[in-house]
C-alpha cells in the first residue's frame, strides 16, 4: 500500500533493493513496529539503509512521505503552530525543577505529554508545567529544562532527547572532500590480479601439492599457480604551485594516500606548472633544471600505466594556447596534454578546484578546454571513486 | 513478536545501549538476519554481542577476522599436511578423510545443538571479496565440504552479528541481506552512564569535570584522533589514582597523554588551553 515510498527512496538514489523492501514488509507483517511511529521508522532505517552516510538521504525522503503525519503521536495543529514560534523568556531556569525532571525518565514523560494534551487549551511559554515554549517543563521546545521531549520549533539546546526530523547525520554525506583514510579505500579499486590474467604459472601451490602428493601414495606431484599479484601501474601527474596553493593540503593527502597504498606494480610521480610543456619535473617545488623531457618520460612508460592528472585546470588561456612571450615558438600547452592523453589508454583527471564552467571568465577559459579532451572528476570521495572506476574499465 | 518475547535484548549490566541499539538487535533476530554493526572505534562494537550473548544466556563464537582470513577459514579447514605426514608413516585412518576436516568458526556455530551468537568481528580487514564469500552460508545456514561429501546445517539458526569499522566498503549484495545498524559516539547523558558502570562509586563533580572536559577536547578540530570511551575509562583511572582535586580536571586537563595519542595532538590541545576563547578559565 506504501510501495510508492519505495520509488521515492530510488529516485532520491538510495539503492533499496528488492529485497530489502520485502524484509521490512515481512517485519511489519510481524508487527514489530508495535504500533509506534518512531519505531517504524527505526525499523525502515536499519533494514533499508546500508550506510550512515545515507541516513541523512533517508531522512528527508521518510520526511517527504511522512509529512503529513506527526512525529509525536497526536499533537493538535494550533499546538504545533504555536511551538513553532518560540519566544525566549530569559531567568527562569530553575535547578529544582531541573533536579526533578532529570529523574523522570522517558515513559513518564511521554505519559505525562498524553496527559498535558488532554488537558492544555492554550498556549505557554516560558512556564514549567504546560506545554510550551522557552520554559522548564519537559515537553515543548527551546526550553531549558534538562531532557524531555521537543514538541517542533528547532533544537536550541540540543537537549531533548526524541528529536524527530532533525537530520542529524548531514555530516556523513559522502560529496564531503577526502581525507587521506578514505583515499587509500578508494585507491584499492585499483587493482587487477595477475591471477586474472594470463601470466605465466610460477609459483608452487603448497596446498594442493601436498593434496596431489597424498593422493598419489606419497609420489611427489607438483601443482602451480599464477602468482596473485597487482599488475597496475600508476603515474600521476600533478599541477603544482600558482593557484594550486589553496589545494596544497588536499593534494599532499593524495600524494600521502598514493605513497601509502603500496599496491601498485610501480608508481611515478610528475609535476608541471599550470600546464604541460616539453619538460616534467620531478618535484613539487618545480624548480628548473630537476626535470627531465616529456618525450622521455612517453617512451619509457608504456601505454599501460594508468594516468591520473591532478590540477585545477585555471591558468591563463595563453598558457594553453599558446601567444604568451613564455612559450613562444613552443608546442602548445593543449597540444602536450593531448599527446600525453594519447598516449596511455586510461586516463582521469582530478580536480580539486570549481568545475564549474563560467563562460567568460578568464581563468575558466582553460577548464572548458581541458574538459573536453579529459575525463575531468571533482577530488571528492564519489568523485576519486568514479575516476579509478574508469581507470579500471576495459575500452 | 510480543515485547517479552524470549529473544529479547534490553542491554545489560555492564554494559548501556541506546534505545535505537537495542531495537535493531530486536529486529535482527526477529527477522533472522545478521546484524551489521559500524561505528567509530572504541563505541564497543564487539562488547555488544558479548552483552547480547549475556543477556539472551546464549553461548558466544568469537570469529576475528584479519587481513589474511579467507572465508573458508570459517566454514572448515583440511589438514592436507597432518595427513601427508600420516601417509608417510602408514598411520591408521589416513583413508578416513573426515579425521583431516576441522571445522571453522562458522562450522562450528552451525554444529552446536543449541542457538549461538555468532561475533564475525572486524569483517572490513579482511580482502575486499570476503563478505561476498559468505552470502550463500549466511543466508541458508549451510556448506558443503567437497572433500567428504558432507553437508554442515545450521540445527539452530544462530544470531549472527557482525561489526565493521567501515575501512572498506562492503559489497551490495551483502549489504542487502544485513539489518544496519551504526552507533553513534555516545553523548555526554550516556557517557556519564557508561563511565558509571565503570566507575560505580564516582563522585559526580569528578564526573561532570571529567566528561566537560572529554567532550570539550573532542570537539576541537584540530584533533586528529579523537580520544574514544577507552580513553576516558583510562583517563579518569588516571586521575582517580593521582588524587587531583575535580576543580583542576577542566582547567588543566592533567594526564592528557591518556586520552591523546599523538604528538600533535597534544601540542593542539596546548595551543587550544593557551587562547583565549579557552571554555574553563
Amino acid at each position: 500500500m506504501f510501495d510508492s515510498f519505495l520509488y521515492l527512496l530510488r529516485s532520491k538514489g538510495l539503492k533499496v533493493s528488492m529485497t530489502e523492501w520485502m524484509t521490512l514488509n515481512e517485519a511489519l507483517d510481524k508487527g514489530m513496529t508495535h504500533a509506534s511511529f518512531s519505531e517504524f521508522y527505526y525499523l525502515c532505517r536499519s533494514v533499508l539503509v546500508k550506510s550512515e552516510s545515507e541516513f541523512d538521504k533517508f531522512d528527508g525522503a521518510f520526511l517527504e512521505f511522512f509529512k503529513d503525519i506527526n512525529f509525536l503521536e497526536d499533537i493538535p495543529e494550533e499546538l504545533m503552530n504555536w511551538l513553532n514560534k518560540p519566544q525566549e523568556t530569559p531567568g527562569n531556569y530553575d535547578e529544582e525543577i531541573a533536579r526533578q525532571n532529570l529523574k523522570l525518565d522517558y515513559e513518564r514523560i511521554e505519559q505525562m505529554l498524553r496527559e498535558r494534551i488532554a488537558e492544555q487549551d492554550s498556549e505557554h511559554n516560558g512556564g514549567k508545567y504546560w506545554v510550551g515554549t522557552g520554559g522548564m517543563s519537559v515537553f515543548g521546545n527551546s526550553g531549558k529544562g534538562p531532557n524531555g521531549i521537543r514538541v517542533g520549533g528547532e533544537s536550541q539546546h540540543k537537549r531533548a532527547f526524541r528529536v524527530a526530523g532533525e537530520r542529524h547525520f548531514k555530516d556523513f554525506s559522502e560529496d564531503k572532500v577526502l581525507d587521506t583514510r578514505q583515499m587509500q579505500i578508494a585507491l584499492r579499486t585499483l587493482r587487477q590480479y595477475s591471477t586474472k590474467t594470463d601470466a605465466p604459472k610460477t609459483e608452487l601451490n603448497i596446498d594442493e601439492t601436498i593434496e596431489e602428493t597424498g593422493n598419489n601414495a606419497g609420489r611427489l606431484s607438483l601443482v602451480y599457480d599464477r602468482p596473485r599479484k597487482n599488475t597496475v601501474k600508476v603515474v600521476v601527474m600533478m599541477d603544482s604551485g600558482g593557484s594550486m596553493d589553496y589545494y596544497r593540503k588536499l593534494c599532499s593527502q593524495l600524494f600521502t594516500a598514493l605513497r601509502k597504498s603500496n599496491h601498485f606494480k610501480d608508481l611515478k610521480f610528475y609535476y608541471f606548472h599550470n600546464s604541460i610543456y616539453e619538460r616534467l619535473y620531478t618535484d613539487g617545488e618545480c624548480i628548473p633544471g630537476r626535470w627531465v623531457d616529456t618525450d622521455t618520460v612517453l617512451n619509457t612508460l608504456s601505454s599501460d600505466y594508468k594516468l591520473i592528472i591532478v590540477g585545477d585546470a585555471a591558468m591563463a588561456p595563453y598558457e594553453l594556447f599558446g601567444g604568451g612571450y613564455y612559450n613562444y615558438g613552443k608546442t602548445n600547452g593543449i597540444d602536450w596534454f593531448f599527446k600525453v592523453k594519447h598516449h596511455f589508454t586510461h586516463s582521469v583527471w582530478l580536480n580539486p578546484g570549481e568545475m564549474q564552467y563560467v563562460y567568460g571568465n578568464y581563468w575558466r577559459e582553460t577548464l572548458g578546454a581541458l574538459q573536453k579532451v579529459f575525463d575531468m572528476y571533482p577530488l571528492t570521495v564519489n568523485g576519486l571513486e568514479s575516476a579509478l572506476k574508469k581507470l579500471m574499465v576495459n575500452r | 513478536m510480543s515485547k517479552d518475547n524470549l529473544n529479547s535484548f534490553s542491554g545489560s549490566n555492564d554494559y548501556v545501549a541506546s534505545e535505537e541499539l537495542m531495537r535493531a538487535v530486536n529486529i535482527a533476530v526477529a527477522l533472522e538476519k545478521p546484524l551489521l554493526i559500524k561505528g567509530e572505534p572504541g563505541t564497543g562494537k564487539t562488547m555488544l554481542a558479548q552483552s547480547v550473548a549475556k543477556a539472551l544466556g546464549k553461548k558466544l563464537v568469537i570469529w576475528n577476522i584479519k587481513s589474511t582470513t579467507k572465508a573458508q577459514d570459517g566454514l572448515y579447514v583440511y589438514d592436507v599436511v597432518q595427513r601427508l605426514y600420516d601417509g608417510q608413516f602408514g598411520n591408521a585412518g589416513v583413508d578416513d578423510v573426515a579425521k583431516y576436516v576441522k571445522l571453522g568458526k562458522l562450522g562450528e556455530a552451525f554444529s552446536d545443538d543449541e542457538q549461538v551468537i555468532l561475533l564475525i568481528d572486524e569483517i572490513d580487514k579482511a580482502d575486499i571479496e570476503f563478505p561476498n564469500d559468505l552470502l550463500w552460508e549466511l543466508d541458508r545456514m549451510e556448506f558443503y565440504i567437497p572433500e567428504t561429501g558432507e553437508t554442515i546445517k545450521a540445527k539452530q539458526r544462530p544470531i549472527v552479528i557482525i561489526t565493521s569499522n567501515a575501512e572498506k566498503e562492503l559489497p551490495d549484495a551483502f549489504l542487502r541481506r544485513c539489518i544496519f545498524h551504526y552507533i553513534e559516539f555516545p553523548n555526554e547523558e550516556l557517557m556519564r552512564e557508561i563511565v558509571k558502570v565503570h566507575f560505580p562509586d564516582i563522585d559526580e563533580n569528578v564526573l561532570a569535570q571529567v566528561t566537560a572536559a572529554f567532550y570539550y577536547v573532542r570537539s576541537l578540530k584540530e584533533i586528529q584522533k579523537k580520544p574514544s570511551t577507552s580513553e576516558i575509562i583510562d583517563w579518569i583511572q588516571a586521575l582517580t589514582l593521582s588524587g587531583i582535586p575535580a576543580e583542576r580536571i577542566t582547567k588543566e586537563i592533567p594526564f592528557a597523554g591518556v586520552i591523546l595519542k599523538k604528538n600533535e595532538d597534544i601540542d593542539a590541545l596546548e595551543r587550544a588551553k593557551a587562547r583565549s576563547l579557552f571554555p574553563f578559565k
